[in-house]
């Protein structure tokens, strides 16, 4: 078995007093996608930066492809791709130039056929600082990706990004999974986590609080399953304690939402419900918890998973 | 060296599209040069015998201490030298490259001034073309050093303002460009020795007009040497890439050894 590509462990951060990131652990495989998720101050970008050898570890082991980031950074420089979440080139640097310029420090040929993919193509004498905020960043993901690096960390990718670039992305990333590039995606972006990444780490100030794949971590979400039920009349707000396998309720949007851990008797009970006060069904929607709900229950709580 | 080159073009080629660099590096001398080099002959027709070097001068000066210093410090707020580091871009191409890039524009500039001046004012040309290109270059990369120096010692583009001006306008008084060194009182001369333009015009008149000057030439020639290895090397030593840099945190206090070379001038010359 392959060693993993990225290995943190027991990874302590801290600016004076306070621990920026708390001690985590976590592993990444080559051609594994994984996802760091959390809100802002979490973590993630400062263990992103550790990876990267832009900050350095107060405790705790962190390798690339068996590198120190802290001790070898010439070593490190052509093993990874980074887009950093807050950068910048000079407002005077063309983006062909930009390509140019960085392919020559890692000592390959410039990509441009990467800047065309990601629709800079027209853009090749444009100035950075003349470029859209969306297309800065599409530039970044060209530069971290134009040496063809075996790690690629992207501190949120697509923030910024209209929904075409958005989907260009994702495709990038899948090729890059394909040929066996380890990334890590930091995101606040549940639904692209869940669709791009193998793997998921929630990050809560400074510690993992949950991880596991996108699937198993939903899942754990109590089991719950969430009907979303509308009449005419409004009914059956008073029904929710007697309904079976209901563990809560709540009214949204003119919706009254069960969570449920019985979906097909708590369903036969709404529609019986319904029928028996003479309120007509405008719209029933039985759903899987997304891994927003999740995050949304271990942020909002503090739950351990 | 191919990224040598992408880079040297890259600083080279930014110094004509950044307006604010255009401006100090072109507009502000060779304008300071007509409007001023005609004032100041009309009013002091002695002043035609150091025009040449006296705007050559304020030429490094304007550019050294007012152009470099701002984009690097710029830069380094705008965390774009953590997507150089990220790609490799070794620190010390970061300061070189750009005081280089500036060094040869000021040759250009330089060599504007030194045709020009002789056509418009009559001014006399250096006797020594070999010595005067040589004290060029080397008041160069003095002014070029403390200009890095201050661009890595300053904590904001406000700061950096404060810095070069404390050099800058000191200079333009004291380092013999409008007045010559021989008229400045005692007191003044001895601070004006700690400024590389003071030496800068010394050893211009000195080495490359073979005028007698009031001090050693050559002493002034070898201060201006050592204050530019010694610039270049603390500005080295304490770069920073980015304004919450971590690691070896070198207090910029180390910065004002670059005086070394300049106070003992001012006491040996």
């Amino acid at each position: 078995m392959d060693p993993p590509a990225i290995v943190v462990e027991a990874f302590r951060k801290s600016y004076g007093d306070v621990d920026a990131v708390a001690g985590i652990d976590f592993a990444v495989a080559e051609g594994e996608i994984f996802g760091l998720l959390g809100p802002n101050g979490a973590g993630k970008t400062t263990t992103l930066e550790c990876l990267e050898g832009i900050r350095y570890p107060t405790a705790g082991m962190l390798r690339v492809r068996g590198i120190d980031p802290s001790r070898e950074p010439a070593r490190l420089r052509d093993a990874i791709g980074v887009q950093l979440q807050t950068s910048g080139l000079p407002e005077t640097m063309q983006v062909e130039e930009a390509m140019r310029f960085f392919c020559a420090y890692h000592g390959v040929e410039p990509r441009l056929d990467l800047l065309e993919r990601l629709g800079l193509q027209a853009k090749l004498r444009a100035e950075y600082g003349t470029l859209s905020t969306g297309q800065q960043r599409r530039l970044a993901l060209a530069l971290a990706l134009a040496h063809d690096p075996p790690v690629v960390f992207l501190d949120e990718p697509t923030a910024g990004l209209d929904v075409g670039t958005r989907a260009e992305l994702h495709a990038l990333v899948a090729e890059l999974r394909e040929r066996g590039v380890a990334l890590v995606l930091a995101t606040h972006d549940m639904a692209e986590a869940e669709k791009l990444a193998d793997r998921v780490a929630i990050l809560l100030s400074g510690r993992i609080v949950a991880s596991g794949t996108p699937k198993a971590l939903t899942a754990a979400a109590v089991d719950l399953t969430r009907v979303s039920v509308r009449s005419e009349r409004e009914t059956l707000a008073g029904h929710d304690g007697a309904l079976p396998g209901v563990q809560r309720h709540a009214r949204k949007d003119g919706y009254d939402v069960y969570f449920s851990d019985a979906v097909g008797a708590t369903v036969m009970a709404v529609l019986d419900a319904l029928e028996e006060a003479g309120d007509p069904l405008v719209d029933l929607r039985v759903e899987r918890p997304s891994l927003e709900e999740r995050f949304l229950e271990l942020t909002t709580q503090g739950g351990v998973a | 060296m191919r990224a040598l080159v992408h880079h040297a073009a890259y600083e080279f080629g930014s110094g004509l599209r950044n307006r604010a660099m255009l401006l100090l590096l072109y507009l502000f001398p060779l304008g300071f040069f007509l409007i001023a080099g005609g004032l100041m002959i009309g009013l002091n027709p002695g002043f035609r015998e150091v025009v040449i070097p006296a705007m050559v001068v304020f030429a490094l000066m304007a550019g050294c201490l007012l152009g470099l210093p701002d984009p690097i410090v710029a830069a380094r707020e705008a965390g774009i030298f953590r997507s150089f580091k990220i790609h490799g871009v070794p620190a010390t191409n970061i300061l070189l490259l750009p005081g280089a890039a500036i060094i040869a524009h000021l040759t250009l500039v330089a060599a504007i001034i030194t045709v020009v001046a002789p056509l418009l004012f009559d001014a006399p040309l250096p006797a020594n073309f070999g010595a005067y290109l040589g004290v060029f270059l080397a008041a160069a990369a003095a002014h070029a050093g403390l200009g890095l120096l201050i661009a890595v010692v300053s904590a904001s583009t406000r700061a950096t303002v404060l810095w070069s001006q404390l050099v800058f306008l000191p200079s333009v008084m004291l380092g013999g460009l409008m007045v010559p060194s021989e008229m400045i009182p005692d007191t003044f001369a001895v601070f004006a020795r700690l400024l590389p333009a003071t030496h800068a015009m010394n050893a211009m008149r000195g080495l490359a007009y073979g005028e007698a000057t009031a001090f050693s030439s050559v002493g002034s020639l070898l201060v201006l040497l050592a204050g530019a290895a010694l610039g270049v090397a603390l500005a080295v030593w304490l770069f920073q890439w980015d304004r919450r840099a971590e690691g070896r945190r070198v207090s910029p206090a180390w910065g004002i050894l670059v005086l070394v070379p300049y106070a003992l001038g001012a006491l040996l010359l």
